[in-house]
């Protein structure tokens, strides 16, 4: 892993600040524009994870680490997936199937939009902090003190 | 046709390599061969996936894997008759298999008819984004796509519980 204390890589770090929020940025869009154009949370998670990554490359896992606390990732990990089962459930409570998303709002279009939304939403948050995870498994084992 | 051949090639490169970094990056290309393949299907979405996701995410674990493994693959002398040969078998039974299926782009073929005309005609009436694919994906198999967050949330929950963070069991 890139050490933070070391001078030479300051290119590396000014790149990398200009180029995060733009990732972030990106993943946000293929988020939430994913019922328009190509994409949708999934892809939106591993790019937006893939920010993370590269912060945690360039700035060093200790940096990383403060910015996104363990506790936090391991909650949004199962946030994710308890979103998507919600929806589901709260289509079931509305009188539909299980995730049938026409019966959320008053329109079938406007409650499938709901639905679309909410679900793309839960896959996004549980992939990236399922790969910001992974990622950090990988890199703090690899690390040999 | 252009890329299949690069795929091939790139296929044979990794068959033949050693070193496994190497081997990585080669991955990492083939998946964007395989985007750039899907792009010309006009398979937008799913190249979306194969490039992010094969390319940067996969590529990225893998060299993680390495570091905590070796970088060179072993090498065995040995040669066996039986792989070989079932290898092959198993191959010519595929191909063979493919040869009943509908020429490619086959407006008749099952695969077309059956639900497919359904989910192009009545997406905008029913679900109303302009998007089929996402339709799809989150709509109409919406159960298809809860398996697949919960096997994501299963590979987090595993490579958790096999590599674990270290911190805890340091601390002295």
């Amino acid at each position: 892993m890139a050490n933070p204390a070391q001078p030479y890589n300051m290119v590396l770090r000014v790149a990398a600040k200009m180029l995060i929020p733009l990732i972030l940025m990106f993943a946000l869009y293929v988020q939430f524009h994913g019922e328009i154009g190509p994409g949708g949370g999934f892809q939106a998670g591993v790019i937006f994870a893939a920010a993370f990554i590269l912060y945690a490359l360039v700035f060093g896992m200790g940096t990383a680490r403060a910015v996104v606390p363990d506790r936090l990732l391991r909650v949004l990990t199962g946030t994710g997936v308890l979103l998507y089962t919600g929806v589901g459930l709260a289509s079931l409570l509305a009188g539909g199937n299980f995730l049938d998303y026409s019966v959320l709002a008053a329109e079938q279009v406007e409650g499938q939009h709901l639905g679309i939304f909410l679900i793309e939403l839960g896959v996004g948050i549980t992939v990236a902090s399922v790969m910001i995870i992974i990622f950090f498994a990988f890199a703090e084992r690899g690390v040999r003190p | 046709m252009i890329l299949l051949g690069f795929l091939t090639v790139t296929v044979l490169a990794i068959i033949q390599l050693r070193d496994l970094f190497a081997v990585v990056m080669l991955f990492g290309i083939y998946s964007f061969l395989a985007a750039a393949l899907f792009v010309t299907l006009d398979a937008v979405d799913v190249a979306f996936t194969e490039a992010v996701v094969g390319a940067g995410i996969a590529s990225f674990l893998m060299l993680g894997t390495l570091a905590l493994t070796v970088r060179r693959e072993k090498t065995r002398r040995k040669r066996t008759l039986i792989p070989l040969l079932v290898v092959g078998v198993v191959g010519a039974t595929l191909i063979y298999g493919t040869l009943d299926m509908p020429h490619f782009s086959d407006p008749s073929a099952p695969v077309h008819l059956h639900v497919a005309p359904h989910y192009l005609e009545s997406t905008q009436a029913e679900i109303g984004i302009p998007n089929v694919v996402t339709a799809v994906l989150a709509s109409y198999r919406g159960y298809d796509t809860l398996g697949e967050i919960i096997v994501i949330f299963t590979a987090g929950l595993g490579v958790l519980a096999l590599l674990g963070y270290r911190k805890q069991r340091e601390k002295p």
